[in-house]
């Protein structure tokens, strides 16, 4: 394998290495990890808070997920990498700004759902 | 019917959500049966990064596709109100084996896309889903100018269980993708309907 000692810095990795600025350099969440279909749920009305107390990001993300969201669509809708957001979450869960739930599995084990699913699927 | 989600928000329904991986080699079709059979949404990861010396892809054989990116294959498909599918399309490529375990956790299933020309690349994608027991259906990508195989012929090649199902599909029809997921759906089914006969008293 050839060396490629400082490649990962270069023009290519832009994007990819300023949002952890949003996260203080962290790379890992913190506390219990979630799904990446996991519901995001605001605790807390944005309009309710002084936005001097709310990173940008943070009430970007309470108004999002006013109507609760999986972590997915969440990233996705921030334009942010999913490590990136994971943090963001973790880090307002502690604040009780969020709840992250768990996501729906039930529709695993439930053949009738999964009946429903391929004939919704057939349908498309 | 369990209700799903936020107890607190039990006035609104939360959507059960189904994960369905789409998984095989490089350039094997997965974005493009993501973005036929679904509304793709961007979804970028960037832990790739934690492997900075093999971001260069082996591109033989393969003309059409010259770059790969860090950028993740997420699809949706709204089935209903209250039923949602979401497509994650998983690289191939070991560096992102990170990312598996995460994704097939609670996920339904997942469909390895194979390509003929380069049948070998589906391999881990095989025996990932084969170690995980996550229900997998192997879906051959029928690119034009490749030799048309039979389903048999991947299966053997593959040394797929009998049980395995093998489709050939045109990653780029939508009616396509969509009879390749009902295939998994239903496999997903006939695995749970066994179980359920060897759990019955």
């Amino acid at each position: 394998m050839s060396t490629v000692p400082d490649e990962w810095l270069d023009r290519d990795a832009g994007p990819v290495v300023r949002p952890y600025a949003l996260t203080g350099g962290r790379t890992r969440p913190r506390g219990e990890s979630f799904d990446l279909l996991a519901v995001v749920g605001a605790a807390i009305d944005v309009r309710s808070i002084d936005r001097m107390f709310l990173e940008p990001e943070h009430a970007q993300v309470l108004r999002l997920c006013r109507r609760p969201m999986p972590v997915a669509d969440l990233a996705s809708d921030l334009d942010l990498p999913l490590g990136v957001v994971r943090i963001l979450l973790s880090d307002m869960r502690e604040r009780g700004l969020i709840t992250i739930g768990k996501p729906a599995r039930t529709g695993l084990t439930d053949q009738r759902i999964l009946k429903d699913v391929a004939d919704a699927l057939r349908r498309l | 019917m369990p209700s799903a989600g936020f107890d607190q928000d039990s006035n609104e329904v939360t959507p059960v959500s189904i994960k369905i991986l789409v998984a095989g080699g490089f350039g094997a079709g997965k974005t493009t049966m993501v973005s036929s059979v679904s509304e793709i949404r961007p979804l970028r990861t960037e832990e790739v990064l934690s492997e900075p010396s093999i971001l260069v892809d082996d591109l033989d054989g393969i003309e059409q596709k010259s770059t790969t990116t860090v950028a993740m294959d997420f699809g949706r498909i709204t089935v209903r109100d209250d039923l949602v599918v979401y497509l994650f399309g998983t690289p191939g490529q070991h560096r992102f084996w990170f990312m598996w375990d995460e994704l097939a956790l609670g996920a339904l299933g997942a469909v390895v896309m194979a390509d003929t020309r380069r049948l070998a690349d589906s391999f881990p994608s095989v025996d990932y889903f084969e170690r995980s027991g996550l229900p997998f259906i192997v879906a051959v990508n029928c690119f034009e100018g490749a030799k048309r195989f039979r389903p048999e012929a991947v299966r053997l090649a593959l040394d797929l269980n009998p049980g395995v199902p093998v489709v050939l599909c045109d990653a780029r029809q939508r009616t396509s993708c969509r009879d390749v997921l009902v295939t998994l759906v239903e496999y997903a089914i006939h695995l749970l309907s066994g179980a359920d006969a060897l759990s019955a008293p």
